[in-house]
C-alpha cells in the first residue's frame, strides 16, 4: 500500500520511540490546531459583537460557562441538548465520507419519529422492551429508507444528492403533517394534534443517575460505532476510497452503488432515532414539536467535526452548551435570542475557513 | 511527496485521527476510551460539588426568594411579533409594575426538553417561584413533567387544558373566549367590505381556529348577509412567506378584508396595506403595521389575568386552576377603530360587543348549517358561550369557502 511508505519512512526516520511520540503528539497537534484556532477567533469576533451591544464580553462569556456546563445541571442540560445533534450529525458525516453531501436529516428524523409513532398503536399492551425495541427498528428503517432513498437517487440516476435530500425532507415533513392531522391523530388530542400517547410504560426514561434521557448513551454508541466502522473497518475503507476518488474506486473492482445506499441509509437510521427519541423518551407521541431543526442543525455538527463520526461527540456538546446557555444570556443581558445564533454563524464560517489550513501547518522537521 | 499527499487528502478528513489506513488502530482507541473516563470521573466529582453547594445554598436562596416574586415567562417565538407573544409579553410588561415582582422572560423557546430545561434553569437559577409557559403546546408533556418535579412552583399555562383530578395541583390553565372579539370584528368588515368579499388565514383547521373563523363569519353574515369568508390554511403557526402569498392570492380573489389565525399577523396586515386592502388583526394591535386600512382586532388582554394570578400568589391565596373569560371579563378586547371605520359601523360593533358582553347576544344558535350542507343546530337551539360541544368544533359554517381536508 503507497499509503504506508511515508509512514514506513518516518518510522526509520525516527531513533528513539521518545522522537516518534513527540512527532504523533506534533502529527495531532497540527490536526486539532487550526479547529482550536478558529474556536479561539470565533470567540473574540462573538465577543466584539458583545461589546457593540454594549455588554462586558468577559461576563458574556462567564455567563455563557455557567449556563452550559458550569453546573452539574447546566452540564445535563448540554448534555441532553447535544444527544439528537449526535445522532442527526452522523447523517451528514457518514454519507460525506463518500463524498455526499446530505442534508435531508431532519426529514429522517421526522419520518423516524412517526414511524415510531405510529408502530407503537397496535402493539398497546405488549411488553415494553418489544415496544420500544420495534420503535426503534421501526424508525431506524423509515430514517434509513429516506436517506437512502437520496443516495440511490445519486448512484442510479445521477440525482444531486443534496438537492434530492433536502426535497425528500419537504416530503416527509408533509407526510408526517397530513398523517397526524390526518389518519394517526388521536381523536382526543383537539389543538394539538398528536399521535396517540405510546403509554408510561412505554417511555424511554432517563439514563441511570442522570437528569439526561438514553437519546445520550445511543448517540454515543453510535457516534463510537460509526467510528470503528468507519476508521477500522474494510467497508470503511472502502467507503472512503470511494468518497477519494470513485472511478478508481469503481475501477478497481469496488461496488459504488452498494457502499453509497448503505452509508446513506446507516446515516438516515441514526437520524430517524434521533426521532424515535424525541418520540419515546419527551413527547410520548408524533407531533409538530418534533419539526424543532435538529436535522439541520446536525449539518452543522457534521461539518465543524469534520465528518469524523468520533469529532461529531465533542462538537455536539460544544452546540449543546451554547444552546443551553443562550436563554440564560437572554434573561441575565437582555440580548436577543439570535445572540446564539450569531454565534454559531461565526463559528461555523471561522472553522469551515479554517479547514484550508488542515494539512498546510506544519510543526514536524520537514523531512528530505 | 509526503507532503502533497498531505494536502490533497479528501474533506472528509477525520478530525481526531490521520485517515491512514496502515497506522495501528488500538493505542488511539484506548486513548479515547482513557479521556471519556477521565470525563465520567471529572462528572462526578462536579456532581458532588454541585450537591454541596446547593445544599449551603438553600436556605440563603429560599430567604432571598421570599421578598420578591420572581416570575418566569416562556415565549414560543419574538416578544416583539406583532401577535401572540407580543400580548403575553405586554402583561408580563404590566407585571413589573407591581411592587415586589421580579420579571425573567425567555423567547423563542422550542416546544421540546429546550423549554423543560428553560422552566428549570429559571426556577433554579434564577429562584422563580410562578412560570408563565404561553405556548400551547408546552403543557403536556412539557409543564407536565416539571410540575410533578417542582411541586413548590406554581405554573400557569394558556390554552384552558387543565383537569381536575389528572393535572398536578400546581397547575393552572386560563384562556379567553377571543371568538366573542372575532364576531365583533367580523361585523365591522362585513359593514365595510365593498367587494363582500372577507378572506381568513388560519393556521391548521383545529377546534380554536375553526371557532374564530366561524365567529368571525356570522358577525359579518348578521350585518351584511351577502357577505363571502375565504379561508386558507397554511399548515402551521408562523410560515411568514405563506402567509403573504395567501394574502395576495385572497386579494386577487377579490377580497378586500383580510383577518388571520396564526402567530403573527404581521406580514399579512402589511400585504393587505401594501395592495390597498382592509384588515383586521389579531392576538395583539397591529394598528401601527397598516395607518389606512388597519379596522379593528380581536386581542388578548392578559394583562387582566396577569395581575389578577400574580397578585394572588403573593399574598398566599388561593388561586383558580381554571381561569376563563371574554368580553364580560375583560380577558378579550378589540384594537380602537382605524379611521377607515364608519360611524354607523361602530354604532352597530358597539351594539354587538354589549350584546356579547350582557350574554344577550349569542354567536352559534339555530338555524346554522356547515359549509358542507349538514345541519348543525336546529331553529330554537343555541350553544352559549362556556359550551363545552363549541370546544370540538369540527366544521366551517355557510358562507364559508373552504374545506377542512
Amino acid at each position: 500500500m503507497t499509503a504506508s511508505a511515508p509512514i514506513g519512512a518516518e518510522l526509520g526516520a525516527g531513533s528513539s520511540r521518545r522522537s516518534l511520540l513527540g512527532e504523533r503528539a506534533l502529527g495531532w497537534l497540527e490536526e486539532v490546531l487550526p479547529t482550536l484556532g478558529a474556536i479561539v477567533v470565533s470567540l473574540a469576533l462573538f465577543g466584539a459583537f458583545v461589546a457593540l451591544a454594549g455588554h462586558s464580553p468577559l461576563a458574556v462569556y462567564a455567563e455563557m460557562y455557567r449556563g452550559a456546563f458550569g453546573t452539574w445541571f447546566s452540564l445535563q442540560n448540554s448534555l441532553l441538548r447535544a444527544a439528537p445533534l449526535m445522532l442527526t450529525g452522523l447523517c451528514t458525516a457518514l454519507p460525506a465520507r463518500l463524498g455526499l453531501i446530505v442534508i435531508g436529516g431532519e426529514g429522517a428524523l421526522v419520518v423516524g419519529g412517526l414511524a415510531a409513532g405510529a408502530v407503537a398503536i397496535p402493539l398497546q399492551g405488549s411488553p415494553p422492551a418489544l415496544v420500544i425495541g420495534s420503535m426503534m427498528l421501526a424508525a431506524m428503517l423509515a430514517g434509513g429508507a429516506w436517506v437512502g432513498a437520496a443516495g440511490a437517487l445519486r448512484v442510479l440516476r445521477g440525482v444531486n444528492e443534496t438537492i434530492s435530500s433536502l426535497l425528500l425532507a419537504y416530503i416527509g415533513i408533509a407526510i408526517f403533517n397530513h398523517l397526524v392531522e390526518g389518519p394517526l391523530r388521536d381523536p382526543a388530542s383537539l389543538n394539538k394534534p398528536s399521535t396517540p400517547y405510546i403509554g408510561d410504560a412505554n417511555m424511554l426514561g432517563n439514563l441511570p443517575g442522570l437528569d439526561v434521557h438514553w437519546g445520550l448513551a445511543f448517540g454515543i454508541i453510535a457516534c463510537f460505532g460509526c467510528h470503528v466502522l468507519m476508521e477500522h473497518s474494510v467497508f470503511g475503507f472502502a467507503a472512503r476510497v470511494v468518497g477519494g476518488n470513485p472511478r478508481a474506486a469503481r475501477l478497481s473492482g469496488l461496488n459504488v452503488p452498494r457502499l453509497v445506499i448503505l452509508t446513506c441509509c446507516l446515516g438516515g437510521a441514526a437520524a430517524g432515532l434521533a426521532g424515535m427519541v424525541e418520540v419515546a423518551a419527551i413527547h410520548g407521541k408524533a407531533n409538530a414539536s418534533l419539526l424543532a431543526g435538529y436535522g439541520y442543525a446536525g449539518i452543522l455538527v457534521a461539518f465543524l467535526a469534520g465528518h469524523n463520526a468520533l469529532g461529531i461527540l465533542p462538537v455536539a456538546i460544544l452546540l449543546g452548551g451554547i444552546n443551553a446557555s443562550g436563554g440564560l444570556l437572554q434573561r441575565t443581558f437582555g440580548l436577543p435570542d439570535a445572540a446564539v445564533n450569531v454565534l454559531q454563524g461565526i463559528l461555523f464560517v471561522v472553522l469551515l475557513g479554517s479547514q484550508t489550513y488542515r494539512g498546510r501547518l506544519r510543526l514536524r522537521a520537514a523531512r528530505a | 511527496m509526503n507532503h502533497l499527499h498531505a494536502a490533497s487528502s479528501s474533506p472528509g478528513r477525520p478530525f481526531l485521527s490521520p485517515c491512514v489506513p496502515a497506522r495501528r488502530p488500538r493505542p488511539r482507541l484506548f486513548q479515547g476510551l482513557l479521556v471519556a473516563l477521565a470525563c465520567l470521573g471529572a462528572c462526578k466529582q462536579t456532581e458532588k460539588a454541585e450537591s454541596t453547594a446547593t445544599a449551603a445554598l438553600t436556605p440563603a436562596a429560599s430567604a432571598a426568594s421570599a421578598a420578591p416574586l420572581t416570575v418566569g415567562f416562556v415565549y414560543v417565538g419574538s416578544r416583539g411579533d406583532y401577535g401572540y407573544n407580543q400580548a403575553h409579553a405586554e402583561g408580563a410588561k404590566a407585571l413589573t409594575a407591581l411592587p415586589g415582582v421580579k420579571v425573567r422572560e425567555e423567547e423563542n423557546v422550542p416546544e421540546t426538553v429546550a423549554v423543560q430545561k428553560t422552566m428549570e434553569s429559571m426556577i433554579n437559577l434564577d429562584g422563580a417561584k410562578l412560570l408563565f409557559p404561553t405556548s400551547f403546546g408546552y403543557f403536556d408533556p412539557h409543564i407536565l413533567t416539571m410540575a410533578a418535579k417542582y411541586p413548590d412552583v406554581t405554573f400557569l399555562h394558556c390554552g384552558g387544558l387543565y383537569t381536575e383530578g389528572k393535572h398536578p395541583k400546581n397547575v393552572g390553565s386560563y384562556f379567553g373566549y377571543i371568538d366573542e372579539a372575532q364576531y365583533v370584528a367580523g361585523t365591522v368588515a362585513g359593514l365595510t367590505t365593498k367587494s363582500n368579499k372577507l378572506g381568513f388565514i388560519a393556521a391548521k383547521p383545529i377546534p380554536q381556529v375553526l371557532r374564530n373563523i366561524n365567529a368571525y363569519t356570522l358577525g359579518a353574515l348578521s350585518v351584511n348577509p351577502a357577505v363571502t369568508l375565504s379561508v386558507i390554511f397554511t399548515g402551521d403557526w408562523s410560515l411568514p412567506v405563506k402567509e403573504a402569498e395567501a394574502a395576495n392570492s385572497l386579494i386577487d380573489q377579490g377580497a378586500d378584508v383580510l383577518t388571520s389565525h396564526v402567530d403573527s399577523p404581521k406580514v399579512i396586515v402589511e400585504t393587505a396595506e401594501r395592495r390597498g386592502a382592509f384588515s383586521t388583526g389579531y392576538h395583539a394591535s397591529q394598528a401601527a403595521l397598516a395607518p389606512k386600512g388597519y379596522l379593528t382586532g380581536a386581542e388578548w388582554n392578559w394583562e387582566k389575568i396577569y395581575t389578577d394570578y400574580v397578585t394572588k400568589v403573593k399574598e398566599g391565596k388561593p388561586w383558580d386552576h381554571l381561569v376563563r373569560g371574554g368580553l364580560k371579563e375583560g380577558y378579550v378586547k378589540l384594537s380602537p377603530y382605524g379611521e377607515a371605520v364608519s360611524a354607523d359601523t361602530r354604532k352597530k360593533a358597539d351594539e354587538a360587543k354589549a350584546g356579547l358582553a350582557a350574554g344577550t347576544l349569542v354567536i352559534f344558535k339555530g338555524p346554522l348549517q356547515s359549509n358542507t350542507g349538514k345541519e348543525i343546530l336546529a331553529a330554537g337551539m343555541s350553544r352559549g358561550q362556556t359550551d363545552i360541544e363549541l370546544e370540538k368544533m369540527d366544521y366551517l359554517v355557510k358562507g364559508v369557502k373552504g374545506s377542512l381536508n
